[in-house]
């Protein structure tokens, strides 16, 4: 089975990028590709300008990952994995960078836990911390907010963003929508394997310019002129696409001259979770 | 260096955590066999001239734990590794695959020879056991440790559930290692059972350790030197080969 195809992308230096798609798009494992977990049995990658398989020492010296899954070793604790994992990169004394990075998580005070004894919320803060023990240029999350509390959320984003803003080069895979919109700076969208959008943010969402008009109306029918596309309608609310602000006036115009009262109404601009449909095809 | 000598050390650390399960409890289980098989044997059983079954027996329970737990710290470690996946912190750094062999293996030794110094210490409270050539015992120990920890590690690999690395534990390496003449000279065999025992490589190790104790062996100890390090090699090399193309580990 082919996973990926015809994937050709390029993330520059001290970049937001966001990864998204539906499950099994492949994000997960174009992201395995880059950290050298898959090989890819066509095609090249390079991390910093090192091939992952020929320069892996390289490329993976450049490259931090947070990998989706929850995974730890129970037979340490957060310190002893985070030392572990510095040497795994050829790091000695690395306590200072260590203890700053638990800091910023704030796992000190769990220093001396066993890995086996954290919440979930926690093993993923250490997740993110062995990612960071080597300071590598480029950081991967791959859906780091997964099943994550709103407290580490926020938490999670200003380190990261703190991150981005000292140059690190961030690789955002994500099924929280609003998170992309709000970090990443340009977006791949992923299906089935190949990429079917690749823009900015801006761009994207300005491609997709438009309305979404939502209405409840003392009747069950929209009168006739209304302009747009219906998207729904069921006892009295309708949700009505329109191309721009011009064309809201219009409805509006249509609505009054019919008579009809309006009970609510919402007027909705474009975001990220339309494009990702309408380009997808699927739910989120 | 640092990458090797961080590997090591955690696959250490790992089995010292544990050191009651992965330490205490073989050297008890092996001081079992010698207490029960010295007991209903002495006497009845005589190996080598002026030997008592119960000295006999001393060098050849203490290579087969040094065999069998070099090859359980490697194989459980990794496959425990693979299953929870965290096998993928070691995968995501800069680690070679010869790193990662020398590290998993050099760990496994350092277990099978803990685990059978224990046996042979605790051996020495009632038996008493010559030492004739002792840097022949360290090689065929430290030799027979590496090929079982290497053993382990292509168990691991190849595995996808514990029951498989098990199955490979349970259905060839306990029965070569109790098939190895730790508990007999393969001489009191009959022919047939004979020239089979010298198909089993864990023989020559077995028969080679005990040789630095008595001096005496069922084989020249040169060629059982020679056929347990070319064992060695053949099957390390096969391992470098297997781990260098990424087979079950990097998909």
């Amino acid at each position: 089975m082919r996973a990926l195809a015809g994937v050709s992308l390029e993330v520059d230096e001290g970049e937001f990028f966001g990864l998204l798609g539906p499950n099994g798009a492949g994000k997960t494992t174009l992201i395995n590709v880059i950290a050298g977990l898959v090989r890819a049995d066509a095609g090249s990658t390079r991390v910093m300008g090192a091939d992952v398989r020929t320069e892996y020492r390289r490329a993976r010296r450049m490259l931090g990952v947070v990998p989706q899954e929850l995974v730890f070793d129970p037979f340490f604790t957060v310190r002893e994995t985070l030392r572990l994992q510095s040497g795994y990169y050829g790091l000695r004394g690395n306590d200072a960078w260590i203890d700053e990075v638990m800091h910023h998580l704030d796992l000190t005070a769990k220093a001396d836990a066993n890995m086996r004894s954290l919440s979930g919320g926690m093993k993923r803060r250490v997740l993110v911390a062995q990612a960071l023990v080597h300071k590598p240029p480029v950081i991967v999350l791959d859906e780091p907010t997964a099943g994550v509390d709103v407290e580490l959320r926020q938490g999670l984003w200003q380190f990261v963003r703190r991150m981005n803003r000292e140059g690190h080069s961030i690789v955002l895979t994500t099924h929280y929508l609003e998170e992309a919109e709000m970090h990443c700076s340009r977006i791949a969208m992923l299906k089935q394997g190949r990429i079917v959008a690749l823009d900015t943010t801006r761009n994207l969402l300005g491609s997709f310019s438009g309305l979404e008009l939502r209405l409840h109306l003392d009747r069950d029918a929209l009168p006739p002129g209304v302009p747009g596309q219906v998207l729904h309608a069921e006892s009295g609310e309708f949700r009505v696409r329109l191309a721009d602000y011009r064309q809201l006036e219009e409805a509006l115009a249509r609505l009054r001259e019919a008579g009809v009262a309006i009970r609510e109404m919402e007027v909705h601009p474009p975001d990220l979770e339309e494009v990702f449909l309408r380009l997808t095809g699927s739910g989120a | 260096m640092t990458r090797f000598g961080t590997l090591f050390y955690k696959e250490l650390l790992r089995f010292i955590k544990v050191s009651i399960q992965t330490v205490a409890a073989p050297v008890l289980t092996t001081l079992l066999y010698l207490v029960i098989f010295g007991h209903a044997l002495e006497g009845r059983v005589q190996v080598y001239e002026g030997v008592p079954y119960t000295v006999f027996l001393v060098p050849g329970l203490v290579m087969m734990s040094v065999l069998q737990n070099a090859f359980a710290n490697s194989s459980s470690s990794l496959i425990q590794s693979k299953i929870t996946g965290n096998i993928v912190f070691v995968l995501l750094a800069p680690i070679s695959y010869a790193e990662f062999f020398a590290a998993y293996v050099a760990a496994s030794m350092v277990r099978g020879l803990v685990v059978g110094l224990g046996v042979l210490l605790a051996t020495l409270w009632f038996v008493h056991l010559p030492v004739h050539a002792p840097l022949w015992a360290l090689a065929f120990a430290l030799l027979g440790a590496a090929l079982l920890g290497t053993l382990g590690l292509v168990g691991a690999v190849v595995s996808e559930k514990i029951d498989q690395v098990a199955a490979f534990q349970n259905f060839v390496i306990v029965p070569l290692t109790f098939l190895s003449g730790v508990f007999y000279s393969i001489h009191t065999l009959p022919g047939f059972w004979q020239r089979l025992s010298h198909a089993n490589p864990f023989f020559y190790m077995v028969d080679g350790f005990r040789y630095g104790f008595f001096g005496a062996s069922d084989f020249p100890p040169f060629a059982s030197l020679a056929i347990v390090s070319a064992s060695l090699l053949a099957v390390s090399s096969a391992t470098l080969l297997l781990l260098r193309s990424g087979y079950k580990l990097r998909h």
